[in-house]
C-alpha cells in the first residue's frame, strides 16, 4: 500500500519544480507554465488529503474542482494580458517589460 | 514493491520528469507540450487516488483547454518560427538553490507529523463519489456558494480576457 | 456461464487458466488477458476502417450519380487493400525543418484519440471495455486528444497553410465542443449517471423520441468536431490545399484519413447509444450478446451514413459563418434546450407515461420552432440591410 507520505512529498517536489520555472524563465508564457505546475500540485495534495482522510466528506475533492475553475479563469486572462502586452511593446521577455521601473 | 507501489513510482517519475522538462526546455512549444504529458500524469495520480471524476474533468480542462490555449498564446507571441536567445534568467542557479531550500523545508516540516505514514483506508463499498460530489457543490448547507462563487468568476475572466484581447482596428 | 452468454469472460477465464497452468503469477496472467482483449478489439476496429473507407467510397460515388471502385474484387471490396497497399510503399518524407517528434507523434495521437474512444461503447450487456461512471465526460476528454493532436499536425509541419488549416480546425473543435458538452447532459440527465451502460439501460423509450432537438443539436455538434463537410474548412481541397494535412504523405496520411473515417464511425455509435438505444432493439440483445452487437453495428451505420449524407449533400460553410453559427445559435439554443427539458422533466416526473413523452417532445419542438423564428427573422433583417438600397434604386426606375 501506498503511504501519505509519498503523494505529499510528490506534490511538494511539483510544486518545488513550478517555483523554479517561475523563478528562472525569462519568457512570459513560460512564467505561466510554472504556476500552472504549482497549481496542479496544490491539488494532488488536496486530493491525496481526500483520500486519505474521511472520504466522505468531500471537502478535498470540492477545493479541487475550484481550483480547476480559478487556474482556467487565470490562464485566460494572464495569456489575454499576454498577447496584449506582446502586441504594444513586441516582446514577451519579462525582464525587457520594464516600463514601471524607476 | 507491491505492483501498486510499483505503478505509483512509473507515474511519479514521470510526472517530475516531464514538469523538469517544462522548465528547462528551450523550444517553448516543446515545454506546453511537456506540460501536456505532465498534466496526464497527473491525471493519473487521480486515478490512483480512487478521484475517477477528477482525472477526467482534469483532461478536459487542462489538456482540453488550457494547454491549447498555451498552445495558441506561444504561437501568437513570436517574432519568428524558433526561439532564440537564452531561456533562463542569467542567475538561475539562485533560483535552483531556492526551489531546493524551499522543498527542504517542506520535507522537514513533514517530518514531524506523525499521520505520515498511513495508509489509505478502504472505500466503504457502494461508495459513489461522483453523485456524493454533485450533492456537495449543489446542496446550501455545503458547498454550492463557493460553486456559484467560481462560475461568476469565470463569468468575469471571459468577459476581461476577451476585452482585454481584443483587437480594436 | 456458457460462451454463447458471455463470450469474453468464457475465452478470459480459459486463458488465464491455461496462462497459470504454466507457471505465471495470477495478477500478471490477468494483466496479459486484459492486454490480449485490447489488441483484439484494436485489430477488429482497424479491420472494420478498412471497410469503412470501401462503404465511404461506394456511397460518395452513388450521391454523385457514379459507381465508384468496381474493378479489383468484387463491387471493388478489394480496392481499400491496395490503397493501404499503396500508402505503406510509399515514401515516408518529414518536411525541411520540420519538429521531427511533434510531427510523427501528431498522427499517432490522432488515431489513439478515435481508439481509446472504444474502451467504453457498450457492445453488448456484458462486453464492454470499462463500465466507466463518467464515460459521458471521457468521450469529451478524448475529443480534447484529438484537438492537441491537430494542433500539433499544424506547427509541425513548418508550413504557413499548415498552421492556419490547424488553427481553424482547432478553433472550431473547440467552440463546438460546448453545445455538445450540454446536449450530452440530457441523455444523462434522463438517465441520471453518465455511464453509457446505464444509459442504454434506462431507454425504455429512445431518448430520441423525448427529445429529438437534443439528438439533431449533438449530430450537428459532433460533425463540427469531426471535421466533416460542411464543417471541414480546415481541409478543405479546394481552400486550403489540405490544412493540416498537407505535409502527411504515405501511410502518416493514412492514419489521419482512415482516423477520421473511423471516428465518423464511432460518432454515429454513440448518436445510437445515447439517443437510439444502442445495442437494445425490441429485447433481442437479452437473446445473445453477438446479436446485441450485430443492433449496435447495424444501428452505428445507419449514424453513420447520417453523417455520409450531410456531409455529400451540404456545401461547406466559411470559418466565420462556422463560429459565428454557432457561437450566437447554437450554443444559446442549447443552453435554451437544457434549461426546458431540466425544466419538463422536473414537472412531469410522476405523471403518467404518454403525458411525459407527448410533454418532452412537444417542448422540444416548441424550442425548435422559437429558435427558427429568432434565426429567420434575422436573416431577414440581415438580406434587408444587404438588399435594400438596390431595391430602393429598382424602385425608382
Amino acid at each position: 500500500m501506498i503511504p501519505l507520505s509519498w503523494y505529499l512529498i510528490l506534490a511538494a517536489a511539483l510544486f518545488c519544480i513550478g517555483l523554479f520555472g517561475v523563478l528562472v524563465r525569462r519568457n512570459a508564457v513560460a512564467i505561466l507554465l510554472g504556476v500552472e505546475l504549482m497549481l496542479n500540485a496544490v491539488n494532488i495534495n488536496l486530493v491525496s488529503f481526500w483520500r486519505y482522510g474521511n472520504v466522505a466528506i468531500m471537502t478535498g475533492q470540492v477545493f479541487a474542482i475550484i481550483v480547476f475553475a480559478v487556474a482556467a479563469a487565470e490562464v485566460a486572462v494572464g495569456l489575454a494580458l499576454v498577447i496584449s502586452v506582446y502586441r504594444r511593446r513586441n516582446t514577451v521577455v519579462a525582464e525587457e517589460l520594464d516600463l514601471l521601473k524607476w | 514493491m507491491t505492483g501498486e507501489q510499483i505503478i505509483f513510482l512509473i507515474v511519479a517519475l514521470s510526472t517530475l520528469g516531464s514538469a523538469l522538462m517544462v522548465v528547462t526546455t528551450r523550444n517553448l512549444i516543446h515545454a506546453a507540450l511537456w506540460l501536456v504529458s505532465t498534466l496526464f500524469a497527473v491525471a493519473v495520480i487521480y486515478t490512483l487516488l480512487n478521484a475517477g471524476f477528477l482525472a477526467v474533468v482534469q483532461v478536459v480542462v487542462y489538456i482540453g483547454a488550457i494547454a491549447i490555449l498555451f498552445i495558441f498564446a506561444v504561437m501568437l507571441t513570436r517574432k519568428d518560427l524558433r526561439d532564440s536567445g537564452p531561456q533562463m534568467n542569467p542567475n538561475w542557479w539562485l533560483g535552483a538553490l531556492l526551489a531546493g531550500m524551499v522543498f527542504a523545508g517542506l520535507a522537514f516540516l513533514l517530518q514531524g507529523w506523525n499521520g505520515l505514514s498511513k495508509t489509505a483506508a478502504d472505500l466503504p463499498s457502494g461508495f459513489d463519489a461522483v453523485s456524493l460530489l454533485g450533492d456537495k457543490l449543489t446542496s446550501p448547507n455545503a458547498y454550492v456558494l463557493p460553486f456559484e462563487v467560481a462560475s461568476v468568476l469565470l463569468l468575469a475572466a471571459l468577459v476581461g480576457a476577451v476585452y482585454i484581447a481584443f483587437n480594436k482596428k | 456461464m456458457n460462451f454463447w452468454n458471455d463470450p469474453l469472460k468464457v475465452a478470459a477465464v480459459w486463458l488465464e487458466g491455461i496462462f497459470t497452468g504454466w507457471g505465471m503469477d495470477a495478477v500478471l496472467a490477468h494483466v496479459l488477458v486484459v492486454f490480449l482483449g485490447v489488441f483484439l478489439l484494436i485489430t477488429i476496429l482497424m479491420v472494420l476502417d478498412i471497410f469503412l473507407v470501401w462503404i465511404e467510397r461506394k456511397v460518395v460515388a452513388r450521391f454523385q450519380d457514379r459507381i465508384g471502385p468496381n474493378r479489383l474484387g468484387p463491387y471493388g471490396l478489394m480496392q481499400p487493400f491496395a490503397d493501404i497497399i499503396k500508402l505503406i510503399i510509399k515514401e515516408d518524407t518529414t518536411p525541411d525543418g520540420a519538429d521531427k517528434v511533434v510531427y510523427n507523434l501528431a498522427p499517432i495521437l490522432s488515431m489513439m484519440s478515435v481508439l481509446i474512444l472504444w474502451a467504453i461503447v457498450p457492445l453488448a450487456p456484458v462486453m464492454l471495455g470499462v463500465d466507466l461512471n463518467v464515460g459521458v465526460l471521457f468521450l469529451i476528454a478524448a475529443g480534447a486528444i484529438g484537438t492537441l493532436s491537430i494542433i500539433m499536425a499544424g506547427w509541425s509541419s513548418n508550413n504557413k497553410f499548415a498552421m492556419i488549416g490547424g488553427f481553424r480546425q482547432v478553433a472550431v473543435m473547440v467552440a463546438f465542443e460546448v453545445p455538445m458538452l450540454t446536449m450530452l447532459m440530457i441523455p444523462t440527465m434522463f438517465a441520471g449517471s453518465m455511464d453509457m451502460n446505464v444509459i442504454i439501460q434506462s431507454q425504455n423509450i429512445w431518448y430520441f423520441i423525448l427529445s429529438p432537438l437534443g439528438a439533431l443539436i449533438f449530430l450537428i455538434a459532433a460533425i463540427a468536431e469531426l471535421g466533416r463537410a460542411p464543417f471541414d474548412l480546415a481541409e478543405g481541397e479546394s481552400e486550403l490545399v489540405a490544412g493540416f494535412n498537407i505535409e502527411y504523405s504515405g501511410m502518416k496520411f493514412g492514419m489521419f484519413y482512415a482516423g477520421e473515417l473511423l471516428h465518423a464511425f464511432t460518432f454515429g455509435g454513440f448518436w445510437a447509444i445515447l439517443f437510439f438505444g444502442g445495442y437494445r432493439f425490441l429485447g433481442l440483445e437479452q437473446v445473445s450478446p453477438f446479436l446485441a452487437i450485430l443492433i449496435l453495428v447495424i444501428k452505428a451505420m445507419i449514424g453513420y451514413w447520417v453523417i455520409m449524407w450531410v456531409k455529400y449533400t451540404m456545401m461547406r460553410i466559411r470559418i466565420d459563418q462556422m463560429l459565428g453559427f454557432n457561437w450566437k445559435f447554437l450554443t444559446p439554443l442549447s443552453f435554451a434546450l437544457l434549461l426546458m427539458t431540466a425544466l419538463m422533466n422536473t414537472l412531469l416526473r410522476g405523471a403518467d407515461v404518454w403525458l411525459y413523452i407527448t410533454g418532452m417532445f412537444l417542448s422540444n419542438v416548441v424550442v425548435g420552432w422559437i429558435a427558427l423564428e429568432i434565426a429567420r427573422a434575422a436573416a431577414g433583417k440581415e438580406r434587408k440591410r444587404i438588399e435594400g438600397p438596390k431595391k430602393a434604386v429598382e424602385a425608382h426606375h
